[in-house]
């Protein structure tokens, strides 16, 4: 589905909020066709991270953020926190929100959604409205929105944070499968999470923001939660992120 | 039931009144009772409903034009923050001056016809339609607009797609209000210059102290006023389907 995601560089990013410094000369190296999973404590920074990537901060910052790709801004797809479903659309014109805002719909669009739906076991609520599904499979649709868009950079800013534990599993594995072969940037503040589906982990902490770990689990994900290895690196994970924590 | 419900409270208010009418004693050229402006409203149908017309003209125009123009503001303050800057002090002014004084003046421009009380609807329910439905797309969730730009749609699709569709519960509240207050405009139009509508014969029929006429023209135009509100009311249930009217209370 993804064929040669680039990589992305960030090269001496230093940016300034409220007159405090949030990064100062941040080098990151986000592999291509990989999960990076971004951890720190809440508000450290993370967003806006993500956000210089998909260049639409309004903060003014210096640095450089390059696409292996060669393009200045390479598109991407965002998914949030919140699902961010438009109430008034059913869940099919949801999932092709991105072809219709840039007036590009298509009858093979329409199929290709309704495969995905399917396969994200939402089949039968094509037609439904937003108001009338659960949190997950809000949350599912909006997975899908972002698949629908075909970029092969996702960014995904705590996504499956508002979810119940089971929910939150079930569409990590989903995920997993469906964004593989993607540059996926997962920012999050739960270790588990990012040790469950991360290729690689950075682990960002302190003012300004700094990498203070970066970990690359032996197996591919998505990883089984509960295992010792995981458990280990988990309270290691913690701890660092404790220590970066604002008190 | 609520039509059951309608019809005890209507019953339930005649009696109120024949009962008051009844209990004071008051005599009929102050309030007359139910009954003599039944027979007013039954006898005088036919010059009431040429009237009725008029006004219920004259209301729906005001509505249509006021809206129009209100949700043409409230569209161009949103596309363009420069015309937003000279616009909104206007805005707030118009509330500023009480409109009902203004109504001479639309007389004298607009003349003695129907334009003066469209004029006057349209004053009246300008700045509810435009505010409401200004400050409803103002309230449109950052967060949505900065999907859409990521997505990479252009700026009259986000109004389209987003800003509208998000605005419309705001601005239903707007034009229900409007639908509301839009008779008023038209009844103020006709008792300060005109030779037509309810208003007009309200005035007629007081002068001549024929008050069951007067009561009649009144319950006539609260029962079109009511039957508006409610067409109004259903059309935006309908318009707004992903939000229904759930009758919430605490």
């Amino acid at each position: 589905m993804f064929q040669q995601a680039p990589e992305i560089s960030l090269e001496r990013i230093s940016l300034a909020f409220a007159g405090k410094p949030l990064f100062h000369e941040l080098n990151l190296r986000l592999a291509g066709g990989q999960t990076t999973c971004i951890l720190g404590p809440s508000g450290c920074g993370k967003s806006t991270l993500l956000k210089l990537i998909a260049g639409v901060s309004p903060l003014h910052f210096s640095g450089d953020i390059t696409f292996s790709s060669g393009l200045e801004q390479h598109p991407v797809a965002w998914m949030g926190q919140n699902d961010l479903l438009l109430p008034w659309l059913s869940l099919l014109d949801n999932v092709l929100l991105g072809p219709r805002l840039r007036r590009e719909r298509t009858p093979e669009q329409d199929e290709k959604a309704r495969e995905l739906i399917q396969q994200a076991g939402l089949s039968g609520y094509e037609s439904a409205l937003p108001g009338t599904l659960s949190g997950g499979m809000r949350q599912r649709a909006a997975l899908l929105r972002t698949l629908m868009e075909g970029r092969q950079i996702l960014l995904m800013d705590e996504p499956f944070s508002a979810l119940d534990a089971l929910t939150r599993v079930r569409l990590q594995n989903l995920s997993a499968e469906l964004t593989r072969g993607a540059t996926v940037i997962l920012v999050t503040h739960d270790p588990m999470e990012a040790l469950r589906l991360g290729h690689r982990i950075i682990v960002l902490a302190g003012t300004p923001i700094a990498v203070v770990e970066e970990l690359i689990p032996d197996t591919p994900p998505p990883r089984e939660a509960g295992t010792t290895l995981l458990n280990t690196h988990y309270a290691h994970l913690l701890s660092l992120l404790m220590q970066g924590a604002p008190q | 039931m609520n039509h059951l419900r309608g019809v005890i409270l209507c019953c339930g208010l005649l009696v109120c009144w024949q009962v008051l009418v009844l209990i004071t004693g008051v005599p009929p050229y102050i309030l007359p009772g139910p009954l003599p402006v039944a027979w007013a409203l039954v006898s005088h149908f036919s010059i009431l409903a040429g009237h009725l017309g008029t006004t219920f003209a004259e209301i729906l125009l005001g509505l249509s034009l006021g809206t129009l123009l209100g949700t043409s503001t409230a569209l161009s303050m949103i596309i363009s923050p420069l015309l937003k800057r000279w616009m909104l002090p206007i805005l707030v002014i118009s509330q500023a001056i009480p409109v009902f004084a203004l109504a001479p003046v639309l007389v004298l421009w607009f003349g003695y016809g129907m334009a003066s009380k469209v004029a006057m609807a349209v004053l009246i329910i300008y700045f509810p339609v435009t505010a409401s439905f200004y400050g409803g797309m103002q309230r449109t969730e950052p967060e949505l607009l900065e999907l859409a730009r990521i997505m990479g749609a252009g700026r009259l699709e986000i109004l389209r797609t987003i800003v509208i569709p998000s605005a419309l519960p705001g601005f239903a509240s707007g034009l229900r209000v409007a639908t509301a207050v839009a008779p008023i405009g038209a009844v103020v139009g006709e008792w300060v210059g005109s030779s037509a509508g309810l208003g007009y014969y309200m005035l007629h029929a007081n002068a001549r102290m024929q008050i069951d006429s007067m009561f009649a023209a009144l319950a006539l135009l609260a029962a079109v006023s009511l039957l508006l509100y409610f067409c109004i009311d259903r059309l935006l249930d309908k318009l707004i389907y992903w939000q229904p009217n759930q009758g919430t209370s605490l």
